[in-house]
């Protein structure tokens, strides 16, 4: 096969921090590579090197075997290199037309040619299949589509290689599929697309060969014919990883929270939750899936005491949960492990131990009285960093310097110290790495095999599929149905349809 | 391709624990030599007039014990800022508290009840304590229910209680005598006992020592030491996380507002014993320089209290011993606000240039 681009001994450090450390690397004609890799591999930084939004410290680049050097992303595009980042780079205000063209020069000069640009964007809508209105303002579409439109502005510059950064975070199942149709079209013609990602499954489907980086270093380059998840796996994070499959067995319970007829306004006042019923019972996960948006933050929010319904009632046991404030919820005997876990679940700006018992410091033994007894709260402090093996300088460190997997330990560390009947964890993993993930999995496995009732909010399907006993789906403040797994096996096309809101079970 | 240089503020991830000392000396510094620009502008030498201001200050006993007068209610306002501003309770207005309290100890004192000074003397701290403490609660009761902006109400509030002073000073309390803007002697049993002879110091200054034991025990200490470090670093995540953090604004606005009321008891009861319209010079305000410059740690805001305390008083000196305007010591503390900021900045982010 033909080598279109070769990266060769590329180096790049971050204020000393080694973050691409020599790393070789091709991209061939016609073919799908996967970049593999933990969060902070160097999978990124790599790919922005080559896009020319990192100079590299050292190392050589060639495009068709002539050596290059690629200064900013207008000499990548020049060299016929286009990437869709993770965080979209558009014009909200403006069309999707509009947005395509933005920056380039017209053939007209100083005046738009907004014909001849529509019908060069019609024929990438109806060559790829990336349905869009070009007419439609940013801001009126999802995100999906929005992706979409980024990468109709890399095709539109006319590239031969199509980086996509993590591109399937934001979407729905049916839109991976779409995207990877999209993929295997461009590959067809002859051009190459870096996925770079740390989904395992999907790697699998849409990649001919796969590089795996680990720690800023190649670990490993496999053809997709010869490997296999686990290999996979291993060569990311360096070990075997455990499958954490959902535990049959437990015993499940009588129901222990349970939710009647919430409505609730979301921040913009619209109505997000549009009355809402579900239980969840002791012994149990029940996952809650569904695409970012569709009610379950507001619900959350609604759960943890910082939300007020418009209507309904949420009972813990007997005891009524709605209406309390966040200390009487957690008094009660709810864990909450937020969404939102920089700027709820913690306070960055204090130290690791005073994080630990935030939200019961003020009960024995770490207070009496008006007074706050620190010498304990420092000795429960170091038992727990311990007990979950978090990894942080001292309990005396700022909060702030500790890693995302870190902080997440933190808040479970917290939480389950307490015991508590219900749990509610809302994208527990999201931004962790392999191990970190796996690590909260098991632990809320064990929590449920001690009798907790956990409700798990979740955009990664794989997680809800790993660790639910039964899988409600939620869908513009709906909920869509509800899979219990001990009656029956999942349909995963079934329920991607019930996500994008095609498909209504008649439930409960 | 030609491309300028950016550069961008980076938050510092962890900022070196010697910044935290060092910073505040080098702002000092920085902040003398900028002012020694201006005294040199003027024609003086800048050498001469610091070696006068800190002579001034600490060159003899009664220097010294005239610093400790200016001390005494330095260490309350700077107390009072630091604890409110510990829970993001922008209190600008210790200077109106210190007017609120000044008021109320002139009022219980011109009453000339019959009871000994160690009754009355309390009282009068009490008193005090409270008309500061509720001038302060409209406005942390305002942020609290309603977020309306602390700076604003803070500040303003201030000229209020200003011109509530001078307009009884002018009306009801005028002295009949002197026919002058102030009071009254205020009944003698008030006065707070001097506590080094022949000196002006006062028993006022037990009371900014008891503050900084206080402050000290607060924060480090108590449940509400932990919710105003809390509620101050992210309130938000505070409410979430189950802290009450509408109730510690409103009991932190007591408290600053309460020990600021604290410093005019002791100017009325301790260095006047009447009141004037100007019996602060600016006291509240400098408590902001005091809490900056101690980074609102309660040893810190100590040293910064003494120091400015010499900085006021050795400006007195140097003005008359050099015809120096005794405006200079203003202009020293606000540099010193200023580049202590600037190295605040500095202190939590770092400029990274970018590519």
């Amino acid at each position: 096969m033909e080598k279109i681009i070769e990266m060769r001994n590329i180096r790049k450090t971050f204020l000393g921090n080694v973050a691409n450390n020599n790393i070789n690397f091709v991209i061939y004609k016609g073919e799908i590579v996967s970049l593999l890799g933990e969060n902070g591999a160097g999978k990124t930084t790599l790919m922005k090197i080559l896009y020319g939004m990192y100079t590299k410290d050292s190392g050589e680049i060639y495009v068709n075997g002539r050596k290059v050097e690629i200064n900013s992303p207008k000499d990548a595009i020049a060299l016929g290199i286009g990437m869709v980042h993770q965080h979209f780079t558009l014009v909200r205000t403006l069309t999707v037309l509009e947005n395509v063209i933005l920056g380039l020069p017209s053939p007209k000069g100083f005046e738009l040619d907004l014909e001849s640009a529509r019908k060069k964007l019609q024929e990438i809508i109806k060559k790829y299949k990336l349905v869009v209105d070009p007419d439609a303002k940013i801001w009126q579409l999802s995100v999906g589509e929005r992706q979409r439109v980024e990468i109709i502005k890399a095709l539109y510059r006319d590239i031969n290689v199509l980086i996509l950064d993590e591109p399937t975070a934001v979407l729905t199942p049916q839109e991976v599929e779409e995207l990877f149709a999209t993929l295997r079209i461009f590959k067809n013609e002859g051009k190459s697309v870096v996925f770079i990602s740390h989904k395992l499954e999907e790697v699998m489907e849409i990649s001919d060969r796969i590089v795996i980086l680990r720690n800023g270093v190649v670990t490993g380059e496999r053809k997709k014919e010869e490997t296999n998840e686990r290999e996979l796996a291993r060569l990311m994070v360096g070990k075997e990883v455990i499958e954490a499959l959902r535990k049959e067995g437990g015993t499940v319970g009588a129901p222990v929270l349970k939710v009647e007829g919430i409505k609730a306004l979301n921040d913009k006042g619209i109505l997000a939750l549009k009355g809402i019923n579900f239980e969840v019972r002791k012994g149990e996960i029940l996952g809650v899936a569904g695409v970012a948006g569709n009610g379950q933050k507001e619900l959350e929010d609604v759960i943890c005491g910082v939300r007020n319904p418009l209507e309904g009632h949420i009972y813990l046991k007997d005891k009524e949960v709605t209406g309390k404030s966040p200390k009487e919820i957690v008094n009660m005997g709810i864990g909450r492990i937020p969404e939102d876990r920089m700027e709820s679940g913690l306070i960055l700006d204090i130290p690791v131990y005073e994080n630990l018992v935030i939200e019961f410091y003020d009960k024995p033994p770490f207070s009496k009285g008006m007074l706050i007894n620190y010498a304990e709260i420092k000795r429960f402090a170091e038992k727990l960093v311990k007990e979950y093996r978090v990894k942080t300088s001292s309990i005396y460190a700022i909060t702030r310097t500790l890693s995302g997997g870190n902080l997440q330990k933190l808040i479970l560390a917290r939480v389950l110290s307490q015991n508590p009947e219900f749990l509610i964890a809302s994208q527990p993993t999201r931004g962790l790495d392999v191990g970190a993930m796996e690590y909260i999995h098991q632990k809320l496995l064990e929590a449920k095999t001690k009798g907790a009732a956990i409700m798990l909010i979740s955009e990664d399907l794989n997680e809800i599929l790993h660790l639910s006993d039964r899988i409600m789906v939620m869908y513009e403040g709906e909920i869509m149905g509800i899979i219990d797994r001990s009656k029956e096996d999942v349909d995963i096309e079934e329920l991607g349809l019930m996500m994008a809101g095609a498909k209504r079970r008649v439930t409960l | 391709m030609i491309s300028l240089p950016k550069f961008k503020l980076e938050k510092r991830e962890t900022p070196p624990f010697w910044f935290q000392v060092l910073m505040p000396l080098l702002a000092v510094v920085i902040a003398l030599a900028i002012s020694a620009i201006f005294l040199a502008i003027i024609g003086k030498n800048p050498f001469l007039a610091f070696y006068n201001m800190f002579m001034g200050a600490l060159g003899n006993k009664f220097a010294i014990t005239e610093t400790l007068v200016k001390a005494t209610p330095l260490i309350l306002t700077g107390v009072a800022v630091a604890i409110a501003f510990k829970a993001k309770y922008w209190n600008i207005g210790a200077e109106g508290q210190l007017y609120a309290g000044a008021l109320a100890a002139t009022w219980l004192g011109i009453m000339h009840l019959p009871l000994p000074a160690v009754i009355y003397i309390p009282l009068e701290i009490a008193v005090g304590f409270i008309a500061g403490a509720l001038w302060s609660l409209i406005a942390g009761y305002l942020k609290a229910k309603m977020q309306v902006d602390d700076v604003v109400t803070t500040l303003l509030m201030n000229f209020i209680m200003i011109y509530i002073v001078q307009a009884i000073l002018n009306g009801p309390w005028r002295n009949p005598k002197t026919m002058y803007p102030s009071s009254v002697p205020i009944a003698k049993n008030a006065n707070f006992p001097k506590i080094i002879p022949n000196s002006r110091v006062h028993a006022g200054i037990l009371l900014s020592i008891l503050a900084i034991f206080f402050m000290y025990f607060l924060i480090r200490k108590t449940k509400l030491g932990f919710e105003i470090k809390a509620t101050g670093a992210n309130p938000k995540a505070a409410h979430f996380l189950g802290i009450n953090t509408v109730k510690t604004i409103i009991i932190v606005s007591i408290i600053s507002g309460g020990i600021a009321g604290l410093a005019g008891v002791g100017e009325v009861c301790g260095v006047h014993y009447h009141l004037i319209s100007g019996i602060s010079p600016g006291y509240g305000y400098s408590g902001i320089v005091i809490a900056m410059l101690g980074g609102l740690n309660t040893i810190g805001v100590l040293l910064a209290a003494l120091y400015f305390a010499v900085v006021i008083n050795g400006a007195q000196i140097m003005s008359v011993n050099m015809h120096i305007p005794i405006f200079i010591s203003d202009v020293i503390q606000g540099i010193t606000l200023l580049v202590m900021l600037a190295m605040l900045l500095f202190f939590e982010y770092r400029i990274r240039r970018v590519k």
